[in-house]
């Protein structure tokens, strides 16, 4: 590793030695030393994967002796209905589960703020479901919702239903309704406890002063609270709609057979038997990255005004 | 106002109820599974409780511990290169300002955003041809693209509240390099150091699709375990793994309660899947 050295006493002391551009050069050449790892490897898996997908969607691998970079992929999936509802589900999926986990979130965090008995048991528990891997959820997801899950033998012993089959289909469902349960059950402690963390930081000093300046409690918080969280919420909320828009294995678990998610449509695609099926998976994969490069332009601009 | 204010708290504790049972609820059904046999429609209880399910998944036909033991050593060595790595970068990104800086902020950023499916049918491609899709180590080297920006993250934070100072104290004092990082450093980032790395471990641990695709089925994991139980239809040894699955988490998340006092950056920044 390379000497240490603080910035600030470097500058002082290379004044003095009136060698300032020598030592400036010398840190540029540690900065540089420091973060080529973290490039090298960002730059080879990230980017390279990214790049070597974006070329085979455009059917151009030199050794197949494709070198024509087409855009038949992309024509193929332009032409399919199933794209169409692929893209307008996995939309709705990543929308409704954020808006939903944001809205749960933030009166979760007004909650959490107060004082009252439970709540360092909420505050736990905020903390053991970010530890909880997506998949495990989904299946207690299931395991409860399903048509033979615990909440339909809870509607059959009150009478409520006589067979699996009378209970509403919302594991398998094409409108997502268990899978956005499960992204509203994980999501909520995550834009909560960032939220909670925002709110404690700034205090309720602002707060106090609308409301002595007759402020209603809801004035206080349209006006105050609310665009004292938004930056953070926002920048939550891109971070929640990026992963529910390109998660694989929830929806591949608890999705319809039709329409599919997006992700579950590349991978369907990617392993298809028919190697011409890749180039689509490819397409779709970029696609994915197209709306999650959105994401982090949004995630930059909401979390820059911090 | 009085009666008002009770209601108030009256509705705050239906809340809390609602909120703590929400919270548990999906892990309830996963930990009955776990202990019981032939558990089905209508039956709310089962009528049998057995370790059944816990006796097949550490026998050794299940191939459960082997996934155990396998996610255990992908996760490893995936933590021990985010932290080889992650912590000069952290440095780096926390201490100094340079030019080009915001371009490096956008590349560790952007793979914590972008989700794995996106890059990883690329990369398999480029795994293919250097021979290392369907290997653990090529799984490894997938799973750096979640943990080491995290890890890069979080020590970036740590060090933006380092004071080099010290560094520069022990060195006018005689301190040799090692003997700064080793007594100086070190002490000082180590708590948001092991915070960290048991969070990126965590990042590993829960990955699904990077270890699919670059393993090509070939290399089993604990979460691909999980999926296969849980597609099977026995439910039973699916609670089982999902208990086994957790665990590690509950064990960081207790430890790091003891260990940190207070708040860290880790934490929160743990749920960037």
């Amino acid at each position: 590793m390379t000497t240490p050295r603080a910035p600030k006493l470097r500058s002082v002391a290379a004044l003095a030695r009136g060698t300032t551009r020598a030592v400036y050069e010398n840190q540029t050449f540690k900065i540089a030393l420091l973060l080529a790892p973290v490039i090298l490897i960002l730059g080879v898996l990230f980017l390279g994967g990214l790049s070597i997908g974006a070329l085979r969607s455009l059917n151009y691998s030199p050794n197949l002796g494709q070198t024509t970079p087409n855009l038949s992929a992309y024509v193929t999936l332009l032409s399919a209905p199933d794209t169409y509802w692929s893209f307008l589900l996995s939309a709705h999926i990543a929308l409704t589960s954020t808006a939903l986990s944001a809205l749960l979130a933030v009166a979760s965090a007004l909650l959490l703020r107060q004082t009252f008995a439970g709540r360092a048991t909420i505050n736990f528990l905020f903390q053991l479901n970010l530890t909880v891997p997506h998949l495990v959820g989904a299946i207690g997801i299931l395991y409860l919702f399903s048509q033979s899950g615990s909440f339909a033998r809870l509607a059959f012993a009150a009478g409520a239903i006589d067979a699996p089959r009378d209970f509403p289909a919302l594991i398998f469902d094409p409108n997502a309704a268990g899978i956005i349960l499960l992204y509203v059950w994980k999501e909520v402690p995550f834009i909560g406890l960032i939220v909670l963390a925002n709110l404690q930081s700034v205090g309720d000093g602002y707060e106090h002063a609308a409301r002595t300046l007759g402020a209603t409690r809801t004035q206080t918080f349209r006006h105050v609270t609310l665009p004292l969280i938004t930056p953070s919420l926002a920048g939550a909320c891109a971070l929640v709609f990026a992963f529910t828009f390109g998660a694989y294995e929830i929806p591949a678990l608890l999705g319809a057979h039709y329409p599919t998610a997006v992700p579950v449509e590349a991978y369907k695609n990617f392993t298809d038997v028919d190697l011409n099926s890749r180039p689509e998976a490819m397409a779709l994969s970029v696609l994915i990255a197209m709306v999650s490069a959105v994401l982090v332009g949004v995630y930059l601009r909401a979390t820059a005004r911090r | 106002m009085t009666a008002r204010n009770t209601t108030y708290r009256a509705l705050r504790q239906l809340s809390v109820v609602m909120l703590v049972t929400w919270l548990v609820l999906p892990l309830i059904p996963l930990a009955i599974w776990s202990v019981s046999k032939g558990w089905f429609f209508p039956n709310i209880l089962p009528r049998k409780w057995t370790l059944d399910a816990w006796a097949y998944a550490f026998s050794d036909t299940a191939g459960v511990l082997d996934a155990f033991a396998l996610s255990l050593w992908i996760s490893g060595w995936a933590t021990l290169m985010a932290i080889a790595v992650g912590v000069p970068a952290g440095r780096a990104l926390g201490l100094y300002n340079f030019p080009g800086k915001s371009a490096v902020q956008l590349l560790i950023l952007a793979p914590t955003i972008v989700p794995g499916i996106a890059t990883v049918l690329g990369l398999q491609n480029v795994f293919l041809t250097l021979g290392l899709a369907n290997t653990v180590y090529g799984v490894i080297l997938a799973h750096l693209i979640p943990t080491l920006p995290y890890m890069t993250l979080v020590m970036a934070g740590v060090f933006a509240n380092f004071d080099p100072a010290f560094e520069a104290q022990a060195r006018s004092l005689g301190a040799r390099p090692t003997q700064i990082f080793r007594h100086v450093t070190l002490p000082a980032i180590l708590p948001g150091l092991v915070a960290g790395a048991l969070f990126a471990f965590l990042v590993s641990w829960s990955q699904y699709i990077l270890t699919l695709v670059i393993g090509g089925g070939r290399v089993q994991t604990l979460p691909l375990a999980l999926f296969n139980f849980a597609g099977s239809g026995r439910n039973d040894i699916t609670g089982t793994i999902a208990m086994i699955y957790v665990l590690p988490g509950v064990l960081f998340l207790i430890f790091t309660a003891r260990y940190l006092s207070g708040r860290n950056t880790a934490l929160t920044q743990l749920g960037r899947p």
